[in-house]
């Protein structure tokens, strides 16, 4: 019988056929700490005696969630982990290089075939190079960083087969919401989803970043694409490695397999305050909008910014809203300057911060008051998410939310 | 005897501790802003021993460690639901917050008084007794050593890929 990619992966590592359902202590190749996650799973290496990290190049340190330090006590962590970057030799990016998912694939520390585990449930984003990369709490992290290994449970799969070619104004993002509709939260629990079909061949790496970074939200362990020229082309800048082949087997056994076609796909919007209730944008026209955000590691990414730009052409942003942009690196906002983005969104009376996680979090700034109501190009809906429990937040494309931000209300990219 | 929480569908983590709270690490601190928002009761009134009893995919979202500790720091030591979502349930389990499945979650009602029996699987609520799934083998194994913190204390290297314990 066939493996899928997930399990050669797994069977590569361990150096022996692995399959899904096994429970395998497996090492890992990289291991990301945030601000937010990271001094607890320094805090928990500790405690279980740890003295030296299992390999300081291994570990991917940064701070995206509260940054410039947002108050006294996330400035205190940011020292917390410092000291632990001195001290174990890791290099940490600080504040410096943007939200933690856009950099360590930018970095190029997660590649084809790799295990790579983060402290955020959207580590699952370094699937569109092909990696296997699964989101884990804290205290598995201090167990990682002591021993370098984990246990996993290798998941099934579920094949997501995507054909068909976008319309213009609709792309990754609605693709994905449509998908996260279909499975539902919980649909993919404890499995990986694999992204096929032409129009995934077809897809560049931004787009298959959005779509393996929402595979949690359908309750994923992993999303992953297998690695193709595309890929190869977005590794050669990064890391010197030579392309091999890791696919699933013609006769793998998936969990299941759902087909899907794009060619017809409306604009899709989650409506609050789940982020499987994605419905078409006309559902939800006309909706009166209080703030857009553009950005976070779902779509902050300068073909992101570009796609926004693109429907915002010369005009300006409604004055009845606030438009904040955040690019989701240093790498991504130099593109985006270099390209004149920034000029135009600022023109058209956007805010734009520097990159962070920004509003997605809902613990920094941009946050909401009770009644208001946010349209966001990030990846979570839930009630209280971006402040208040009782405002509203909608999530959409990059192009929705221009064109939303245009108007002051819900609006069809198609139609401005 | 101890109360029951109850709790519907899809409870993300957002909700049981907001991000604004993230920069605690202290259970009994985050504990005060439990479900802060969405039922502000919860952080003022629960003591030690009551039970959350919610529906399908409870813990979804964010891989925040936070959210086990600040239930942890309530005194709640068991979460009966439905399902878990994958993060959560581990999180749980290696702070020491005993995840049970149990399909009857529906049948059970707030603030019944509860208790619950890991050995011999069931639940108990205003009563009646309705059955509890076992923890997964692999993961009562740390639940066994005392948690992942001691289990991973006890070893000076692990078994890296050379044998399954399903």
């Amino acid at each position: 019988m066939g493996q899928t990619i997930v399990e050669k992966i797994f069977s590569k590592k361990c150096g022996k056929a692995i399959w899904s359902g096994e429970v395998v202590m497996t090492p890992v190749d990289g291991a990301m700490i945030h601000d937010i996650t990271g001094p607890l799973a320094i805090q928990k290496f500790y405690e279980m005696g740890g003295t030296k990290v299992f390999d300081p190049k291994r570990i991917i340190m940064l701070f995206d969630h509260q940054i410039p330090a947002d108050s006294i006590e996330a400035a205190s962590n940011h020292i917390y982990m410092r000291q632990f970057a001195l001290e174990q030799d890791i290099h940490n990016y600080d504040i410096n290089e943007g939200v933690c998912h856009q950099v360590v694939l930018e970095k190029g520390r997660a590649a084809p075939g790799e295990i790579v585990v983060g402290a955020d449930s959207h580590t699952c984003m370094y699937g569109a190079v092909g990696a296997f990369a699964t989101g884990i709490g804290s205290t598995d992290m201090g167990f990682v960083l002591k021993f370098g290994a984990l246990y996993f449970k290798v998941p099934e799969a579920i094949r997501a087969e995507v054909s068909g070619t976008f319309p213009a104004r609709v792309g990754a993002k609605d693709l994905i919401l449509a998908i996260a509709a279909d499975i539902g939260a919980d649909g993919a629990t404890y499995k990986a989803i694999e992204f096929c079909g032409d129009a995934i061949a077809r897809m560049e790496i931004p787009g298959r970043m959005t779509c393996c970074n929402m595979a949690i939200e359908m309750g994923a362990k992993a999303g992953i694409v297998a690695p193709d020229t595309i890929t190869w082309d977005y590794m050669k800048k990064r890391r010197k490695m030579s392309p091999f082949i890791i696919e699933s087997d013609s006769d793998a056994k998936f969990a299941e397999t759902r087909s899907y076609d794009v060619s017809d796909l409306e604009p899709q919007v989650a409506i609050p305050h789940n982020v499987d209730k994605g419905v078409p944008v006309s559902k939800v026209a006309g909706t009166h909008v209080d703030q857009v955000f553009i950005g976070s590691c779902t779509n902050g990414r300068f073909e992101d910014l570009a796609e926004a730009a693109e429907v915002l052409g010369k005009k300006k942003f409604a004055p009845s809203l606030r438009v904040i942009v955040i690019p989701a690196s240093r790498d991504e906002y130099l593109k985006a300057l270099d390209a004149g983005l920034i000029k135009q969104f600022v023109k058209a009376g956007a805010l734009v911060e520097a990159p962070c996680c920004g509003p997605c979090m809902g613990g920094a700034f941009g946050l909401l008051a009770p009644g208001e109501v946010s349209l966001s190009t990030s990846n979570r809906n839930f009630k209280g998410r971006q402040g208040s429990t009782e405002a509203q937040v909608y999530l959409c494309s990059p192009a929705t939310a221009a064109a939303s931000a245009m108007t002051g209300e819900i609006t069809d990219p198609r139609e401005v | 005897m101890m109360r029951v929480w109850k709790f519907g569908d899809d409870i993300d983590t957002d909700a049981i501790i907001p991000g604004r709270f993230l920069t605690i690490y202290d259970p009994r601190e985050l504990a005060k802003h439990a479900f802060e928002g969405t039922r502000d009761e919860f952080g003022r009134e629960a003591t030690g021993g009551d039970v959350i009893v919610a529906g399908r995919n409870f813990g979804c979202g964010s891989s925040r460690e936070h959210a086990p500790l600040a239930l942890k720091g309530a005194g709640v030591t068991v979460v009966v639901a439905r399902s878990f979502a994958r993060i959560f349930f581990r999180n749980a389990v290696n702070v020491g917050l005993l995840p049970v499945v149990c399909t009857d979650t529906d049948r059970i009602a707030d603030g019944a008084q509860v208790t619950v029996n890991t050995k011999e699987h069931y639940i108990k609520a205003d009563g009646k007794k309705f059955p509890i799934e076992p923890v997964p083998e692999f993961m009562q194994g740390i639940v066994d050593a005392g948690g992942l913190v001691e289990y991973a204390k006890q070893q000076k290297e692990v078994p890296i890929c050379t044998k399954s314990r399903r």
